[in-house]
């Protein structure tokens, strides 16, 4: 099982994402995590998929996506040649005697504390992957009630942008 | 000065469109979300609207149309159950790489969501069996949306585009702006091969010592035979047409071993199978061809041509992958080919020596029934015989569909037309109207078992009101022939639900004959072998009515040779427990 992080410049059009959902779970391949938005250029979004793919090879389903008309571009991100980013909220319980470990793990994490009440506090946490899963390994011990992360956001590194050749 | 548009209704702009893009028939049938385009189709002196009698007979009769003529069909179906009776055609389409274009109307645009009456949320239906589709709310966007779906249709690999229109789309009024502006950044089909790719293809030709080419249906879709016959003398080598397509390159010509596959000849299997080069072109490894793919011609390197990147490599690894249109790619080939071919040669001499013991020791064949009922087989070989080149056989799907396939000699492309990936029983009748309809001048045979008929023989009506007399064969043996076959090897001659009853010496419900005349055909029963002749030639003779004639043939005939299932190709039998000898080559 490897995973690999796909970005689509697609047309802002209805049932895009549907489109493209359909066409993983119709391939055999599992989306393990979905981030979608709009870009920089009107008309056009961008859907960052995490897929996990086993036996058959990650080139047939960047194909079958290249093959949707309103996907115009389909490129893997390497982990070296781009940065990834989760983003999370985590909803901790907390009191008098654990809040200032809490705390002091939040700073450790360079998470920030945006939400406190008398027995939890809401912590907003961005980085990688990784970071993340150690941040919330931290954070086990004290009960964690609530969680939710957006999917991973992914660029690619240096100066290039993945519309500029679209853009005429 | 420009002139101002003429202002139209959705409805209009739907029609005018399909004038302007030169669309000549349609086939469909009416409801309440398409009424406002049927009124103004009513006046269109361009398009014949045939009204079918089953809107899954549209879509057939628009691919049978497509394949034959090698235009785009166009099928109109109204909002829920009209446009989901399409989904089966559309799902055919799809997978043998039909250009269709499916209009269905949709309920108001105010009305979507609520489960309004007809209501089907038909894009979502159809997305994983469309190569595009579109729901269009707004009467605007008419002109543009048709002429990006007839393009979408029609180029790169062909398939079948679904446009949705809400009623009130086509109720409301705006401008008519034509041509349109087509903007379809996300879609750039690639035709014209990569110069590097020709040349190592052509190397790798020129090193084999046991080539095959190995033709799919891409090469009757692109018009790509004449340049395949000439690729193909220009090399010597073997060829295999696979059930898509069959007519690609002339049966009657010594290069031509026939169709692989399950019940490919031996020769055409055995040649993949030894191959030490597969010259691919327009095929895609269906299952159906390979059987096991692990021990699928395991000794060959490949070369593979499609118009659709996501097929090389899908199936089976190419050593030369190849992307563009098969016409375009055989042509470079061929250039590079002669112009390589003046300082060296090609020798397979010993390849066509093992090969043409095969063609002599495996020829097709069969064995006689012996329950005093026709041979299938018979049948159908006097029909091709006597309809000659030019006729075009549509085929349901089972065995007589096999037997077409294998005991019809094929001169020409777009003369065979048979659901192949799909494997659509009910096909045939409404593939062979629409054939008729794109080609008038050619004879058409639908060849259909019972099974399949009394799936969509209600299209007789269509075809008897509208004066299309296609001729239909109905290979009667009163069963489904062919999974009655597999129960027959496979489950122990045990026929759970096979029986079909329309035999001479069942209760024969129903009676074709009659239910052929009820549809104001000629009606003819066949039960001896000395009027098959007759029968056949009477068909082709009355093209005032359509033509059924209900050959009584034996349940007990099987398709022959036969890999089974999840076997390798190596496992072919030629016969029921008799698998041919391969002598001379390893």
């Amino acid at each position: 099982m490897s995973k690999h992080v796909l970005s689509l410049l697609v047309e802002d059009k209805p049932g895009i994402l549907t489109r493209v959902a359909a066409l993983f779970a119709r391939r055999g391949f599992n989306i393990e995590s979905l981030a979608v938005g709009t870009t920089e250029v009107e008309g056009l979004s961008r859907i960052t998929v995490v897929v996990a793919v086993e036996g058959a090879p990650l080139e047939q389903v960047t194909k079958q996506l290249n093959k949707l008309i309103n996907v115009i571009k389909v490129v893997e991100l390497e982990a070296e040649q781009a940065v990834q980013r989760d983003h999370m909220l985590i909803k901790v319980k907390t009191d008098a005697s654990t809040r200032s470990q809490v705390l002091e793990a939040v700073t450790l994490f360079r998470a920030r504390v945006i939400d406190v009440v008398s027995d939890a506090v809401i912590i907003e946490v961005t980085g990688d992957t990784s970071k993340c899963a150690a941040f919330i390994k931290v954070l086990e011990p004290y009960g964690i009630k609530e969680l939710v992360q957006s999917g991973v956001l992914a660029m690619g590194r240096g100066s290039k942008s993945i519309t500029e050749k679209i853009l005429k | 000065m420009q002139m101002a548009n003429e202002v139209l209704t959705g409805a209009q702009a739907i029609v005018r469109s399909l004038e302007l893009l030169g669309i000549e028939d349609v086939f469909g049938l009416p409801g309440g979300a398409i009424l406002p385009t049927y009124d103004p189709l009513m006046d269109s002196t361009k398009i014949r609207h045939i009204l079918v009698r089953h809107e899954q007979g549209a879509g057939h009769a628009a691919e049978g149309y497509a394949s034959a003529s090698g235009k785009l069909g166009v099928c109109i179906a109204t909002s829920g159950p009209g446009a989901t009776n399409l989904v089966t055609a559309i799902a055919d389409a799809y997978m043998d790489s039909v250009p269709l274009l499916a209009i269905t109307g949709q309920v108001g645009s105010k009305l979507i969501g609520t489960d309004a009456f007809q209501e089907a949320d038909i894009v979502g239906i159809t997305m994983p069996i469309t190569k595009h589709s579109f729901l269009v709310t707004k009467a605007e966007d008419i002109p543009e949306t048709i002429a990006a779906a007839v393009m979408i249709a029609t180029t790169g690999r062909p398939g079948p585009v679904l446009v949705d229109v809400t009623k009130d789309a086509q109720q409301a009024k705006a401008e008519f702006v034509w041509p349109p502006k087509v903007d379809l950044p996300g879609y750039k089909p690639v035709t014209k091969p990569h110069g590097k790719q020709i040349q190592a293809a052509a190397q790798m030709i020129l090193e084999a010592k046991r080539p095959v080419l190995y033709v799919g249906g891409g090469v009757v879709r692109a018009g790509a035979h004449k340049e395949l016959l000439k690729l193909a003398e220009l090399i010597g080598a073997p060829v295999v047409t696979t059930l898509m397509a069959r007519g690609a390159f002339p049966d009657s010509h010594h290069q031509n071993l026939g169709m692989p596959g399950m019940h490919g000849t031996v020769p055409a299997v055995t040649a993949l199978q030894k191959s030490d080069l597969l010259i691919t072109l327009g095929a895609r490894f269906d299952d159906r061809v390979t059987g096991d793919v692990k021990g699928f011609a395991t000794g060959a390197k490949v070369i593979h041509v499609d118009i659709d990147p996501a097929e090389i490599g899908k199936i089976r690894f190419a050593d030369v992958p190849i992307v563009g249109d098969a016409k375009e790619v055989i042509t470079e080939l061929n250039q590079e080919l002669t112009a390589a071919l003046k300082s060296s040669k090609i020798d397979i001499k010993d390849w066509w020596v093992f090969l043409d013991g095969l063609v002599q020791r495996y020829p097709l064949g069969y064995t006689s029934a012996n329950d005093g009922k026709l041979s299938p087989q018979h049948v159908i070989t006097r029909i091709g015989e006597l309809s000659g080149p030019e006729a075009i056989f549509a085929a349901g799907v089972g065995q007589h569909q096999m037997w077409s396939a294998q005991f019809i000699k094929y001169e020409r492309p777009n003369a065979w037309l048979n659901s192949g990936g799909a494997g659509t029983m009910g096909y045939s009748v409404p593939a062979a109207m629409g054939a008729k309809v794109g080609q008038p001048d050619r004879l058409v045979w639908a060849i259909d078992g019972d099974g399949c008929f009394q799936m969509t023989n209600q299209e007789l009506a269509t075809c008897a009101i509208n004066n299309i007399p296609i001729k239909v064969a109905i290979i009667n043996n009163s069963s489904l022939g062919m999974v009655r076959q597999w129960q027959t090897l496979f489950y122990n001659e045990r026929y759970s639900n096979t029986d079909l009853n329309t035999g001479t010496d069942t209760v024969m419900i129903p009676d074709f004959v009659k239910l052929a005349e009820a549809y104001g055909c000629l009606a003819i029963r066949v039960e001896k072998e000395e009027d098959i002749d007759k029968a056949i030639k009477l068909a082709i003779e009355t093209n005032d009515r359509p033509v059924v004639i209900d050959f009584i043939v034996s349940r007990d005939a099987m398709v022959w040779p036969m890999v089974a299932a999840g076997l390798t190709n190596d496992e072919v039998q030629y016969a029921r427990d008799a698998a041919p000898v391969w002598d001379g080559i390893e």
